[in-house]
């Protein structure tokens, strides 16, 4: 399958998989789920939303990243897919 | 989740609230024991920890104590427990010092009904993530300072029916220590008070000596029975290496910090006396003082509590003239115990116990601690993560921050995601108003009720923030965390040192 992959799973990193999808997903799994589980989210779609992109899934596993570090590594993942894929 | 203006708990009791850190006085007298004799045919040894329980009268309801000293390699709590379960013995109280990772077999114990009940300085893994996400024990657990546990023992609020001693080295009248033999780990202060106050004690080792033992810690005549048994547990998980100091570039990037700033307070001079947590930063903070001790040939009088093969390298070099130990934290610091005579044994009470004549604790000139988070009231969590479930413990924290008269917690001001200096803490366990100075990587906050400490940092030239500053700052990178939601049942009580109630811990809601 067509795949992206950037970032890391240490501390205070975020690694972004990004594939096809229908519209916009996202699945989290994080070291901080209850605590910023839903703010995370909140903040890959906010950056899809920005990008203007549709029908991608992104599966995102946190270690506990700032909300910078997730704009950034959700921003040049998704930048990667689509000049390689798209 | 404060404790509000509780009156009363099930399962615990009458509350008195905490009302500021020396102002509850003790009014009852020490708990007295029933008077026994003893003649010349007295036998103490037993031949097994079976025949010990049955000859010390437990039964069902019972209380009894433990304690963790001997480490993550504590084999004697579980084979104890097994024994006593297997006796079919029901709804026990555990009066623990502490309890280690090797203990998590108790949560069988829970599960079957042998233990009903918890009281210890802190709790850990599946057994205390169990306790706060599902309640499976009939009372909240009581959490206190290793101060507080004498001073319940001592006054009798709580009473010991049979105390396990584990000792590495014990003659065959019940003569014990915690220096010498394959299990040696130092020093026993926990277990002084259980042996001294319980119904029965029962010393159990695995390096059985003729009588007498010549360097006694905890004396005969308080041992009703000696059992051998092959081993403790497992060595060199007791006897373990030197703790080194972080090599971590945050926190020796704040240990640095906080020695200037110790070093402002004009604290650190000829007969200085000082404490400094394991963990982290803290004990980082010992290497960069002793530098300034060096250059201005500056002589301590004492380091004390847990004592780490650092703190005792401090001690060999002629950087204090004395330490004082009522845990020893590293295995190789158990041998200076045993042949240095200026490396002090000393009792929880004499340590830290608020209600006696004097201790240790408060004849601190200078407290370093470390937390897992911090109010803007200063108030101290290192009991509960940012959840609310239990993981970790009080340990001396709020015993040394009310005596010592400079208190400084080192933290980073963010651990992960998790802002560390925040509105309210989770829990409190260590009261704001016995704490003086927050050093982070990002600044230095003096608590305002200090302004003679003020006065002596801007002196100093080390630059200070409000910690209302700082909380903007970090919240600023991290935001703020989704509120935890909680039952309404309480599943621990955290008592301040002088017994008082200083918060609760409620169950949490998945």
């Amino acid at each position: 399958m067509d795949q992206v992959v950037v970032g890391s799973i240490e501390s205070n990193d975020i690694m972004i998989k990004v594939v096809k999808g229908m519209g916009i997903e996202v699945e989290l799994e994080s070291s901080l789920q209850k605590q910023f589980g839903t703010d995370i989210i909140n903040t890959i779609k906010e950056v899809l939303k920005e990008l203007n992109v549709d029908n991608i899934k992104v599966m995102a596993f946190d270690k506990g990243a700032l909300d910078f570090t997730i704009r950034a590594r959700v921003k040049t993942a998704v930048r990667m897919y689509i000049e390689k894929f798209v | 989740m404060t404790s509000g203006k509780l009156k009363y708990i099930d399962g615990y009791g009458e509350v008195t609230n905490y009302k500021g850190a020396f102002n509850h006085v003790p009014t009852k007298s020490t708990l007295s024991k029933k008077i026994v004799s003893s003649n010349k045919s007295c036998n103490k040894l037993l031949s097994n920890i079976e025949e010990a329980v049955e000859k010390s009268g437990l039964q069902d309801g019972m209380t009894i104590s433990f304690h963790h000293h001997l480490r993550n390699g504590d084999e004697l709590l579980n084979n104890v427990m097994d024994v006593i379960s297997k006796k079919g013995i029901k709804d026990l109280t555990i009066i623990a010092s502490s309890f280690t990772k090797a203990h998590e077999p108790l949560l069988e114990h829970i599960k079957n009904g042998t233990v009903s009940a918890i009281h210890s300085s802190g709790l850990r893994g599946k057994i205390a993530e169990e306790i706060s996400k599902n309640n499976i024990l009939k009372t909240p657990v009581v959490f206190r300072s290793h101060g507080g546990r004498v001073r319940a023992i001592e006054s009798g609020e709580v009473r010991i029916d049979v105390a396990f001693i584990g000792a590495p080295t014990c003659d065959t009248m019940g003569n014990l220590n915690g220096k010498e033999g394959k299990s040696a780990f130092g020093a026993i202060g926990y277990a002084f008070v259980d042996a001294y106050y319980a119904t029965k004690v029962v010393a159990i080792t695995d390096n059985l000596v003729p009588f007498p033992l010549n360097d006694i810690s905890i004396p005969m005549q308080h041992i009703d029975y000696v059992v051998e048994v092959e081993s403790l547990g497992d060595p060199s998980k007791i006897a373990t290496g030197a703790t080194r100091i972080t090599s971590n570039p945050m926190d020796l990037l704040i240990a640095k910090k906080a020695a200037e700033v110790i070093i402002a307070t004009q604290k650190v001079k000829n007969g200085f006396s000082f404490q400094a947590g394991s963990g982290g930063a803290s004990l980082a903070v010992c290497k960069y003082l002793k530098e300034y001790m060096k250059q201005n040939q500056i002589k301590g009088s004492f380091a004390s509590g847990g004592i780490t093969a650092y703190l005792v390298e401090l001690l060999e070099e002629g950087y204090f003239e004395a330490l004082l130990d009522t845990q020893t934290f590293d295995g190789s610091a158990a041998k200076s115990l045993k042949t240095n005579p200026n490396h002090i044994e000393m009792s929880a009470s004499m340590y830290a116990n608020p209600h006696n004549k004097s201790c240790v604790a408060h004849q601190l000139d200078l407290m370093v601690l470390s937390c897992t988070e911090i109010d803007v009231n200063f108030n101290i969590n290192s009991l509960t993560d940012s959840t609310g479930i239990i993981m970790g413990a009080i340990g001396g924290a709020p015993d040394t921050a009310a005596g010592a008269d400079v208190t400084i917690v080192v933290a980073p001001s963010m651990r992960s995601r998790l802002p560390i200096v925040i509105d309210k803490v989770t829990n409190i366990v260590t009261p704001g108003d016995t704490i003086d100075i927050l050093v982070t990587e990002r600044g230095v906050c003096v608590n305002p009720k200090r302004k003679d400490l003020i006065d002596l940092l801007e002196r100093s030239n080390i630059s200070l923030r409000t910690i209302e500053s700082l909380r903007d700052e970090i919240i600023s990178y991290t935001k703020l965390p989704s509120k935890n939601e909680y039952h309404d049942r309480i599943v621990g009580i955290i008592e301040y040192r002088d017994g008082t109630v200083i918060d609760v811990i409620k169950q949490v809601k998945e």
